[in-house]
């Protein structure tokens, strides 16, 4: 099973840190006025004398003032709006907080959102070192993040409680969300904005490694396709470019340089496919490519109906790629 | 009122008749390779002329079909050649000339085979029902799919009308010859 | 009297030459020299007359043609809950796809048009059209009056409602289901991801339903400031009256915001503007300000009047009237005005700039204030009353309960921060289920126990009600509460299904346990509504003793609501009565259909004023109105052809008719 945090009461980076003090402002002074507004109530209807539903009403109020009533209510309205204007307080801290992280030596990694699936492009100055992933970001730990959001198609929306709140992805707007990863960990994120059919299944992992790591697995990232070493996956990659892989996916090193679907230059190394539908194992790799509307239906990829030699070579190459 | 609610129930069965075609999303459609049979317009081509072949889906009228064919267009750069039906190192498709057939069955064999002067073999590359739903596209371009399903408007630069909107071009044949023969 | 009727007006004076020729013509065409004249009691041949004249037609014409206001606010009613209990089921459904992780009830396409057609359905066609049609009923007898002022428009408002809800569960019906989700983003309901027909469907629904809702709301608005009774100022108007005027008055603001809105998707999707493509200069974004400005009076047209029954019931079962009434009345208006300032709470999420969102936190944390205000003044009332417990106040107690709490979730999703962590998720979906059907489906099902003895006459079972009470209370937390916990754990909305390995399974369960309850508490207060409307103990005109002025004439009300116009001297009309002021109005005719126009502020009488007669041509409009949209649809020609219909529809429903006018001059009276 795929794991990975994903819980707003657990933060693991500084936004949602901050966002999780703010909780612990609302929880209990909301929770004060719930138990104090619900004793008032139980109170009242204890205390209060019953009586038969034709008992004649008191209409004294009509004709007379209530000070001690009046002053009471205005009391428990001043009281309320102390608190809330303590809890936009708390709010307006927290929002300067997470405005103020601090953004020196930030990663710049551009995010664009398909349905259904997310397209990952880490920035650089220098171009050489500039590369293109799909579903999983990778990032440093203690190194702030700079993501720039780009819907494709339609609304998409960026989140992984564990690391901040969420952006939406809105196209013809940029958007930009700034994170910070303070533990290493896998955190788990999920598309939060409906986008079509698929939107159930449009997972985005973030794996936070120590520093040292993460530079180890950007360059691998770096380099083009890891070349087949025997002849299956020799036979897998040409099986890829001849049959429809080629003319959606992009594998760096060979022939395949479409861009209407994930980036499967080193496929190997994720975790899951299909924007996390199913783990990133043989078996189910073999599934998916020969029919993935039974996990996924609605999605843009069609099946292909190979022989099962045919598809073990290209599942041998695909698995080769890491 | 017998009356009245009689043919209220068969207006009712019509639309409900047009909108179970136009309205179904088929994720389950099979996906075999494309084994496309040979269909001969005239004798200037080599071979016995053939019958038409059975659609394997129609298309035309179901707009999910149309807008994946639309979608297709886009990501298989049919645009490269075509542009927007307009035309370009290709023929326009948006007009009412068909060199090599306006019938389902033909278009599908076009980009299935390839055609001489430029059009490539799609045969291996496109799986069997992404290429229907190409072909009812296609033909969407100039009308000839029903208006209802035709996709409207992108969400891009504005370059033709919809082919909601496209007024339906008699398809015409063009035989080498120069000389017009109705199919 | 009668010989003398030619030549001198009831008054005595003297007619003018011209007049008597009018009078005799007049004569003929009425039948009788002799005008009746209400002011008589229960019995009197003018009471007799009086229902001659109000009393619809029997059979299916008298049905259609109706202008009573009691009649066309129970079709309200009826239908409204009807199709809550036809979106319950969708929700059913939903909750046993959620139920377990990877589950294959439903399909993902299938699965999109449920939470659209539930959302959709829920909002637009049960949720305000009731609460409007509890106003049109309720709102005409509380101040005192004979029927609504427009009764052909709201008719009319009915069958656009009619059909257009029927319209869109047509379309569902033939897998063309709106699927958008029901605030049909741009772009996925827009031209290019908007796949097929449905989409159109859903922008139709809105310009029937939001048209309706405005009919509706100018018409209730129009009664409550010129057609009270004598006497009842706006200082005496009773509580339900004023959220019944405020829910109107922010209606006719932000009603043709979402028609705007859902014209200009549905001008892109027909004939290719770019209003939404970002390609061409338009914005996706308009959309959702366009949407939420509408969107968030919404919930306030639900919630303010549903704090109105509250208001009603508490009074009549704390056998007090209303501590603070005039805070109420403050804090109702200050809400109406206040929730257009909150729109952009719904976009958060959104690349707007950071300070512009704190001033929509700022304002969402202010509307609590008055909301707050008016929960004190309850609880103050109900501390300082003597109480009889019975079932509306059952639920009004767990209107409380619910309310209170999602209230105070709202809060927390009204600070930018947070919501930006559970925006999207079922953090949301538990809030604003906790607001809307505590805060409103509660009241209701208490006004429902509340005035189902003056709408039929006989009163809903006591037990039946408390067992139903009970499962709903307990049912729709259990289904609820988890979904807060859920948000916090990371699940978004309208997923159709999740992986095992998320961890939301065991929660999703039991939160289905609970909707199985509360389908089963619904189903309690059907069995109690069917079975006391053949057999419920008489009810009499007042049963539960209340101080407004519906309960002052019988149950159900006659055609003609009030045998004589009341004369208003305090708050709580029937529970204090001035020994030295006049108790009822006398001297409209009974023989037409009169009513009583008096000024806005202090209700003194005005004009007398000529209601119009039944006639089925509202209902003939609303069907070229409808047969106009869907072939517009079809094809951009039938903008312009398809507009004949309706044209020849609404000059036949205004043509006067000799005969009315016949009778309205009789009645002049120079001043």
């Amino acid at each position: 099973m795929i794991g990975g945090l994903h819980d707003v009461l657990m933060p693991a980076g500084a936004q949602a840190q901050a966002i999780l003090a703010l909780w612990h402002w609302l929880l209990p002074i909301c929770t004060l006025v719930f138990v104090a507004i619900m004793a008032a109530l139980w109170l009242a209807v204890r205390r209060a004398p019953r009586v038969a539903q034709d008992d004649t009403p008191d209409v004294s109020s009509l004709f007379e003032r209530e000070p001690k009533v009046t002053r009471t209510v205005w009391i428990a309205v001043a009281v309320s709006t102390v608190l809330l204007l303590a809890l936009l307080a708390a709010s307006v801290f927290t929002d300067r907080a997470i405005a103020r992280l601090p953004l020196a030596n930030a990663l710049h990694i551009e995010l664009t959102g398909y349905q259904w699936w997310w397209a990952v492009r880490y920035d650089d100055a220098d171009p050489s070192r500039i590369f293109t992933t799909a579903n999983e970001l990778h990032v440093p730990v203690g190194r702030p993040v700079i993501v720039s959001l780009a819907g494709a198609d339609v609304i998409h929306s960026f989140w992984v409680p564990s690391l901040h709140g969420k952006k939406d992805l809105i196209p013809g707007r940029d958007a930009t969300v700034s994170f910070r990863a303070d533990r290493p960990g896998i955190y788990r994120g999920q598309c939060a904005e409906y986008c079509g059919y698929q939107h159930a299944h449009m997972v985005l992992y973030v794996v936070a490694d120590a520093p040292d790591v993460y530079e180890r697995w950007a360059a691998q990232q770096r380099k083009p396709a890891v070349a087949p070493v025997n002849d299956e996956q020799a036979r897998g990659r040409d099986l890829f470019v001849a049959k429809s892989c080629a003319m959606c996916h992009a594998i760096n090193g060979t022939s395949a340089q479409a861009r209407n679907a994930p980036d499967l230059t080193h496929v190997a190394s994720r975790m899951t496919i299909g924007a996390g539908t199913l783990e990133n194992s043989v078996s189910a790799r073999a599934a998916w490519i020969l029919d993935p509307q039974q996990f996924k239906p609605g999605a843009k990829m069609p099946g292909e109906n190979l022989a099962p030699e045919e598809l073990a070579a290209l599942n041998a190459y695909l698995g080769s790629l890491s | 009122m017998k009356g009245g609610r009689g043919s209220v129930v068969f207006v009712a069965a019509l639309a409900a008749l047009a909108a179970c075609q136009r309205e179904a999303r088929d994720f389950d459609a099979p996906t075999k390779s494309v084994t496309a049979p040979p269909v001969r317009m005239s004798a200037i081509q080599p071979g016995a002329i053939s019958t038409r072949t059975t659609l394997e889906h129609n298309y035309e009228e179901n707009a999910y079909a149309l807008s994946e064919g639309k979608r297709l267009f886009g990501w298989y750069n049919c645009n490269g050649c075509h542009a927007n039906g307009g035309g370009d190192k290709g023929p326009a498709l948006m007009d009412n000339v068909w060199v090599y057939g306006s019938d389902p069955a033909n278009i599908y064999a076009t980009i299935a085979e390839g055609r001489p002067n430029g059009m490539p073999s799609f045969g291996g590359h496109i799986p069997d029902n992404e290429v229907w739903e190409l072909v009812a596209y296609v033909r969407s371009l100039s009308g000839l799919a029903s208006s209802g399903a035709a996709p409207s408007r992108a969400d891009e630069m504005h370059v033709k009308e919809p082919e909601s909107q496209t007024d339906r071009q008699t398809p015409v044949v063009a035989a080498p010859s120069g000389a017009s023969e109705r199919p | 009297m009668s010989a003398d009727a030619g030549s001198v007006s009831a008054a005595g004076v003297p007619l003018e030459r011209s007049q008597r020729a009018r009078r005799k013509r007049a004569d003929a065409v009425a039948g009788s020299g002799e005008v009746l004249r209400d002011g008589a009691g229960w019995g009197s041949r003018a009471a007799l007359a009086l229902d001659h004249t109000w009393r619809d037609e029997s059979g299916f014409i008298g049905w259609l043609r109706t202008n009573d206001h009691k009649r066309i606010g129970k079709r309200f009613v009826v239908t409204a809950f009807l199709f809550f209990c036809a979106a319950g089921i969708l929700a059913a459904v939903m909750r046993m796809q959620l139920a377990s992780p990877d589950n294959h009830v439903v399909g993902p396409d299938f699965y999109d048009q449920l939470f659209t057609m539930h959302g959709t359905t829920m909002m637009f066609i049960f949720a305000v059209p009731i609460m409007q049609g509890m106003g049109v009923y309720l709102v005409p007898l509380m101040v005192g009056t004979r029927n609504t002022a427009f009764p052909r428009m709201t008719a009319c408002a009915y069958w656009l409602y009619l059909l257009g809800a029927l319209s869109l569960w047509f379309g569902f019906a033939i897998n063309t289901g709106a699927d958008a989700g029901w605030f049909a983003y741009v772009p996925l309901a827009g031209p290019q991801y908007g796949i097929g027909k449905r989409a159109d469907v859903w922008n139709n629904l809105i310009n029937l339903t939001e048209a309706m809702g405005l009919m509706v709301a100018v018409d209730i608005a129009t009664v409550i400031l010129k057609m009270r009774a004598p006497g009842m100022s706006l200082r005496r108007m009773p509580l339900f009256v004023w959220a019944s005027l405020v829910a109107s008055m922010m209606i006719i603001f932000a009603m043709p915001s979402v028609m705007l809105a859902a014209n200009l998707a549905q001008f892109d999707r027909t004939f290719s503007t770019h209003f939404f493509n970002p390609a061409e200069g338009g914005d996706v974004l308009i959309w959702q300000h366009l949407f939420w400005f509408f969107g968030h009076p919404e919930v306030y047209f639900i919630f303010i009047p549903a704090l109105g029954f509250v208001s009603t019931i508490i009074p009549t079962f704390a056998r007090r009237p209303m501590f603070g009434h005039s805070a109420v009345v403050l804090s109702l208006i200050a809400t109406g005005f206040l929730a257009f300032g909150l729109w952009v709470h719904h976009m958060f999420a959104t690349n707007l700039p950071e300070l512009g969102k704190s001033f929509f936190t700022a304002m969402s944390f202010m509307i609590a204030i008055p909301t707050a205000a008016q929960i004190f003044c309850w609880i103050a009332t109900l501390w300082t009353g003597r109480i009889s417990l019975r079932v509306p106040l059952l639920f009004v107690l767990g209107f409380f309960a619910i309310l209170v709490l999602g209230g105070l979730t709202g809060i927390m999703v009204g600070a930018v921060p947070f919501d930006l962590q559970v925006h999207d998720s079922y953090f949301v979906v538990a809030h604003l289920h906790y607001v809307l059907i505590g805060g409103a489906v509660f009241p209701l099902f208490g006004a429902f126990f509340y005035w189902f003895p003056k709408f039929t006459g006989r009163m809903l079972d006591e037990r039946l009600g408390r067992w139903q009470f009970w499962l709903f209370f307990v049912g729709f937390n259990v289904a609820f509460f988890p979904m807060h916990m859920l948000g916090l754990q990371g699940m978004p909305r309208r997923i159709y299904t999740y992986g095992a390995e998320t961890g939301w399974g065991t929660l999703n369960l039991i939160a289905t346990i609970g909707a199985v309850v509360i389908a089963a508490s619904v189903l309690l207060f059907v069995v109690n509504f069917v079975r006391s409307l053949a057999k419920g103990a008489l009810a009499g005109d007042n049963p539960w003793g209340a101080g407004t002025l519906e309960w002052a004439t019988h149950s159900p009300p006659p055609a003609f609501n009030f045998v004589a116009l009341p004369v208003v001297a305090s708050r709580e009309p029937l529970w204090v009565r001035e020994a030295d002021e006049p108790t009822h109005v006398s001297g409209l005719s009974a023989q037409t259909r009169e009513g009583l126009v008096t000024t806005v502020l202090d209700a003194l009488p005005d004009v007398r004023y000529s209601y119009p007669s039944p006639t089925v041509w509202p209902f003939i409009a609303a069907v070229t109105v409808v047969i106009w949209l869907f072939w517009s649809n079809i094809t951009p020609s039938g903008m312009y052809y398809g507009l004949i219909p309706p044209a020849i529809a609404f000059v036949a429903w205004y043509w006067p008719s000799r005969k009315e006018t016949a009778e309205e001059l009789l009645l002049q009276r120079r001043p």
